[in-house]
């Protein structure tokens, strides 16, 4: 395998000189146009930033629909004139119809789920570190990952539109379980919203294969002479989980996604069986709701790990680096993500043991989903380790990583709750599950993110993004996610469920109206910070203090050995060659020594 | 007008955050980079430890809040519950302690090991002893939580007892309607092509099907302390979900796929009042699966009563039969449809006119 492997680098390297001599002699004629650099660019580095922007731009709009709805949740009794100045009849009054605050919580799970926390996360990080990290000049298609950005692209431009659309957009949750959402009688959001929704999520999903398929095989055939598979960073490990994972889940999720377009276009009945709606008697016998369900989650539940994975990478990555010490346990963290990927097939109908499943064969899914928690432990007391005895740099990356590590246990240990079914059936679809899902996936991925974003972008753009920006961003995000989430729990063990508009009502449910406004209020502050982060991250690509040193964190990987504003193909002349594994930080009395340093006579052995 | 105002105010708060940042770099260039890294570095040490030591105050706080309206804070209200509240206080214990532990060594160490010119970090790669340990250790824990919690899975999701009361459910946009079986204990075949509101048939029952001659149709679920109780569940038109909060119950209602929970009712609704302290307080079905636009205001009232209440309530009840019958007897006649629409109809059409109002 690993003889293998450096042959393959080694015709990689002697194929790439070859393009550098090429590229040499034609220097001249070779002027790059404003299209084929910015817009239709093929270079990973280019890819990798359009997708974080395109990214950052879903974000803001995710972000601010959560901040629409939460005014509705923290002031039921409240109108805001502004609101129907900019969605007319949505919110009649200045308050948020029905119809749009589902509308608006679908839209943002949608958008955070798969724009931001898939396709900016993964999108920006994959293609930004697997060319830099593994020593290639770019992606093994560059032409397929143009194309994966553009799908995505495509895919965002018939999301955006399905927002001005008459009857709304999807509103069933970002679920869409049928028959919600496969019959327009029963919602506005489930006319031609849902066919926006199901159509765009297909060239998302098309995006998204692209993608993983190049990462793969990028990964695999692309390195290095010298960079064996055990000398990879975390960072391209995680991201190479999360690329199979999507690779073997979305397909299933496109399929789901077709049946429902012919249930609700070409009158099949996949979903449908013995309906009446509004009155109505539909003629569908014989399909099953459930199928949907479980062809929905068994890629929903890898979506989350999809969603997760890069983080853990990063953050093991940047923590290293900044402890100045060698992440614990190298072999221990490749293991349990490995664990994780595999498990992360094995547990999806854990969302589902409420809709009538077998209680035997959910028994299955209560050991396996519990079974998470143990890789996910060694994960937790390995970064312990790491920061243990270490000597900490608390760069705005490394403040992160250590808030993702505390978000990580905080949401991990609820997953614990919730896996176990006994208790799933108190919780399930309560206030609960929404802490839970918000803080490990949601905030503690955005951690995961920002830590990549902070750290890399030196690499990106040459320039430092401003620490004191970026130090009132970590701990105001970090502070308010524990005040917006922490309460939410108590909520969940009141039973209180998720997806009301209003709990006034209910005997059951309307003592926490004063946590609400609380929530509400935090998190607009929490929003309005994100753009603050927004606004340094575009100011600091143009007025950012300038990047001095190749190596600005003293990190051993193999991006910070290219020139400090790398070209189409990164390394000027020959890609250096590896020798040593990413992690040695303060070996033998040295501060760091870079992968390309050959493992000299007298060396320890770690 | 107010808008704009907070507009104003949350620009000038950016420029002037924005102002501070960028002289605060101009500064650190004055001072020396290595000056401004270290100030930085001890006041975000000293930060994770005031989070650490404020979080958790903030904790304790939040329970003393929020406890009490929590479900915790009163008996669960039937024997599953019961079990439930067993196993969630179990582990809240088990996470409770792991949660304690790894966040006060988290913000500890990134105080502790804060950087110092004179410290040199410690090459410590990998030791398979304490990995072991961190394997094995939780893998027990969790073992334990798994088979206890799998055990009470199977007691919840096991067969009914035979002298179970049989009560139907059936969830439609937006309310639910029940049905009790009546004297001969069987439900009348349904079949969902006959459902048909507006001639007093809104669950779609055959009545040609003998047995459903005696089915009483109701709004409200009323059930016998201490008897157990087996619910089926359908419904019409999407996915719902019988909520019962307080019985710590949940069950998806399916289109065409139905399901059944089944649990044993321990305090009536009075008895609950006392328990609670409230006066108001009632047993509420909230719908959890989300359904619509009024998702939120599907509610449904369930009733535990003694056993002579609930036979007193009994012996009010016609079955739904009879109702439509003498409707059908007189199809011609209008007030007698005025009449099948007033009373037959209460579970279609009443709730929804509220709940949309509300």
């Amino acid at each position: 395998m690993s003889s293998e492997s450096i042959d393959h680098g080694q015709q990689g390297v002697a194929s790439a000189s070859a393009h550098d001599l090429h590229e040499a002699h034609h220097h001249h004629h070779h002027e790059e146009s404003f299209i084929s650099k910015y817009v239709f660019s093929q270079d990973h580095k280019m890819i990798a930033k359009q997708f974080l922007i395109t990214g950052m731009i879903w974000a803001i709009i995710g972000g601010l629909f959560s901040v629409i709805f939460r005014l509705q949740l923290g002031y039921p009794e409240m109108t805001f004139p502004f609101l129907e100045d900019m969605f007319g009849k949505w919110a009649v009054g200045g308050r948020i119809s029905n119809e749009f605050y589902y509308a608006l919580v679908t839209m943002h799970g949608t958008i955070l789920v798969f724009f931001v926390l898939t396709a900016g996360l993964s999108g920006t990080f994959a293609n930004f570190l697997i060319p830099l990290q593994i020593g290639a000049r770019d992606m093994a298609s560059p032409f397929l990952n143009m194309l994966s950005y553009w799908f995505f692209f495509l895919a965002s431009v018939i999301m955006f539109a399905s927002l001005f659309i008459q009857t709304g957009p999807a509103s069933g949750g970002w679920t869409i379980y049928p028959p919600l959402s496969a019959l327009g009688q029963a919602s506005e959001g489930s006319k031609l919203g849902m066919d926006f929704w199901l159509v765009s999520m297909a060239m998302f999903i098309v995006s998204s294969l692209l993608g993983g398929l190049n990462y793969i095989t990028t990964i695999l055939n692309m390195r290095t002479k010298g960079m064996t598979m055990t000398r990879l960073p975390l960072t391209i490990w995680a991201i190479f989980f999360t690329a199979v994972l999507g690779v073997l889940s979305f397909p299933v999720l496109l399929s789901g996604a077709i049946l429902l377009l012919f249930d609700r276009n070409l009158g099949t009945s996949f979903y449908l069986s013995e309906i009446v709606v509004k009155g109505e008697i539909l003629p569908n016998e014989g399909g099953s709701a459930i199928l949907f369900q479980h062809l929905f989650w068994f890629l929903g539940h890898p979506e989350v790990y999809i969603i997760l994975m890069p983080a853990l990478g990063m953050v093991s990555e940047v923590m290293s680096v900044n402890s100045r010490k060698p992440i614990f346990g190298y072999l221990a963290m490749v293991g349990s993500l490995f664990a994780i990927a595999i498990l992360a097939f094995l547990v999806w109908a854990h969302h589902m043991f409420v809709t009538g499943l077998n209680p035997f064969l959910g028994a299955f899914f209560v050991l396996l989903t519990l079974l998470i928690a143990v890789p996910s432990a060694i994960k937790v007391f390995n970064w312990l380790t790491t920061l243990w005895r270490g000597n900490l740099r608390f760069t705005p990356a490394m403040l992160f990583a250590i808030g993702f590590v505390s978000l990580f246990i905080s949401g991990g240990l609820t997953g614990i709750f919730l896996g176990n079914s006994t208790l799933d059936i108190h919780l399930h679809d309560t206030y609960f599950v929404v802490a839970h899902f918000h803080i490990v996936m949601g905030v503690a991925s955005f951690f995961g993110m920002f830590a990549g974003v902070y750290h890399w972008f030196p690499k990106m753009y040459g320039r430092y993004m401003n620490n004191t920006m970026a130090y009132i961003h970590f701990w105001v995000t970090f502070v308010g996610a524990y005040l917006i989430f922490w309460p939410m729990h108590y909520a969940g063990l009141a039973g209180m469920p998720r997806r009301y508009t209003d709990y006034s009502n209910w005997q059951s449910f309307n003592m926490f109206a004063d946590m609400n406004r609380f929530i509400s209020t935090v998190a607009m502050i929490v929003f309005a910070v994100q753009l603050l982060f927004v606004f340094n991250f575009f100011y600091s690509i143009w007025k950012g203090r300038k990047v001095t040193t190749k190596n600005p964190w003293g990190s051993n990987t193999l991006e910070w050995t290219t020139p400090i504003r790398p070209g189409h193909g990164n390394w000027p002349g020959e890609i250096p060659e590896v020798h040593r594994w990413p992690y040695d930080y303060g070996k033998d009395g040295r501060d760091f020594i870079s992968q390309t340093e050959p493992v000299g006579e007298g060396e320890s052995h770690h | 007008m107010s808008g704009y105002f907070i507009l104003a105010i949350l620009a000038l708060a950016f420029l002037v955050t924005f102002q501070i940042a960028k002289a605060s770099e101009y500064v650190s260039v004055l001072k020396g980079e290595e000056k401004t890294f270290q100030q930085n570095n001890r006041i975000n040490a000293f930060l994770f430890i005031v989070f650490l030591v404020l979080g958790l105050i903030a904790a304790w706080w939040c329970n003393e809040l929020f406890y009490k309206k929590t479900l915790l804070a009163q008996p669960a209200a039937s024997d599953h519950g019961e079990k439930i509240d067993t196993m969630l206080w179990l582990t809240i214990i088990v996470t409770g302690l792991v949660f304690f532990l790894t966040q006060i060594l988290l913000f500890w160490f990134a105080f502790k090991y804060q950087y110092t010119e004179k410290r040199k970090a410690y090459y410590f790669a990998h030791s398979n002893k304490l990995e072991l340990i961190w394997t094995v250790v939780p893998a027990i824990f969790l073992t334990l939580l798994v088979g206890l919690g799998l055990f009470y899975w199977f007691k919840i999701t096991g067969d009914a007892p035979k002298d179970s009361q049989l009560v139907e459910i059936t969830g439609k946009q937006f309310n639910w309607m029940m049905r009790y079986p009546g004297k001969d204990g069987v439900f009348g075949r349904k079949n969902y092509r006959l459902t048909d509101a507006s001639n007093g048939n809104a669950l779609g029952v055959d009545w040609e099907d003998g047995s459903s001659h005696d089915d009483l149709e109701s709004t409200e679920m009323h059930l016998v302390v201490n008897k157990p109780v087996q619910l089926v569940i359908n419904a019409q038109d999407v996915i719902h979900d019988v909520g019962l909060p307080h019985f710590r119950m949940k069950m998806d209602a399916v289109p065409g796929i139905p399901t059944t929970l089944w649990f044993t009712p321990k305090y009536t609704t009075s008895k609950m009042k006392e328990i609670t302290g409230n006066k108001d307080f009632v047993y509420e079905i909230a719908c959890d699966q989300m359904c619509g636009s009024g998702h939120y205001s599907m509610k449904g009232l369930v009733i535990v009563e003694t056993q002579e209440e609930f036979d007193k309530w009994l012996a009010t009840q016609k079955p739904q039969y009879l109702t439509v019958k003498a409707a059908v007897a007189e199809p011609t006649t209008k007030p007698a449809t005025d009449t099948l629409k007033t009373t037959a109809l209460p579970a279609a059409s009443k709730p929804i006119a509220q709940n949309i109002q509300q």
